[in-house]
């Protein structure tokens, strides 16, 4: 049952990332790349990995891609968003992505991971908030400090020249 | 039982889709999306392999800082395409050559 549910989520993720790539429509792939977004999340539940599945829910598909719709909307007249965006030619594109794939899996099948014990399914949320406020204190507060000047900075060059 | 293979297979492919992406659309936005893909299939290769080493949670740490990383990516890359659009009235990466020497 399991491992069902898990090829169901794992086609969802693979399908929905190809119609990102492949669409000529550029609203069918912003609205596909949420079905990526929360078939990743599916996996990662998958993985035991409840913070990040929900971080992954609310960053991506509730931030992330609803400036990506903006974007799309503010900069594509509704009447041409059917154009097509490729420059390169497709069956070039192709050839190389799964020259790329078999590498890449060649790689994974004849490697002997290391892998020890499994973790245990158990909430990794306090764990998670002990290790930030702990011994990653630092980075946290390195990222803290790039958010506030990404934040900063997409207001300065998003606002229009004073003349 | 899920093997540590068939993740790493899935992370592989969305990277694979991601790059394609990346390389060949011309709108700035779908490249947007495919630099996206990239960092997914990065983040599920993080937690794929702290799951099955046990133990401590780097992996899902280091998943955090690239969700953060990701935001803020997004939130300064659509800041600069809209100000490109304002003034070029284009989006496409092609027609953005002015700093070619």
């Amino acid at each position: 049952m399991k491992e069902l549910l898990f090829v169901f989520f794992a086609v969802i993720t693979v399908v929905s990332a190809g119609i990102v790539s492949f669409s000529r429509n550029l609203i069918y792939s912003v609205f596909s790349l949420m079905a990526t977004f929360i078939g990743v999340a599916a996996l990662y539940v998958f993985l035991a990995a409840d913070f990040i599945a929900l971080a992954q829910i609310m960053v991506y598909v509730g931030g992330i891609l609803v400036l990506l719709i903006f974007g799309v909307m503010l900069t594509q007249k509704i009447s041409t968003v059917t154009i097509t965006h490729l420059s390169v030619n497709r069956v070039w594109i192709v050839f190389l992505g799964l020259l790329l794939l078999g590498g890449l899996g060649y790689t994974i099948f004849n490697t002997s991971w290391f892998t020890g014990e499994m973790r245990a399914a158990e909430p990794t949320v306090k764990a998670i908030g002990n290790l930030l406020m702990g011994k990653y204190l630092l980075a946290f507060e390195v990222a803290s400090v790039l958010l506030l000047g990404a934040l900063i900075g997409a207001a300065t060059i998003a606002r229009k020249e004073e003349q | 039982m899920i093997s540590l293979e068939s993740y790493l297979l899935v992370s592989s492919v969305l990277f694979v889709l991601g790059v394609i992406s990346i390389i060949s659309r011309r709108h700035a936005i779908a490249v947007l999306m495919g630099v996206e893909l990239v960092l997914n299939a990065a983040n599920i290769n993080l937690v794929a392999f702290n799951h099955y080493n046990g133990g401590a949670l780097s992996g899902h740490i280091f998943t955090i800082f690239v969700i953060v990383l990701a935001a803020a990516e997004a939130a300064v890359a659509l800041a600069i395409i809209l100000n490109l659009y304002y003034r070029r009235a284009s989006v496409n990466v092609d027609d953005i050559n002015s700093l070619q020497g």
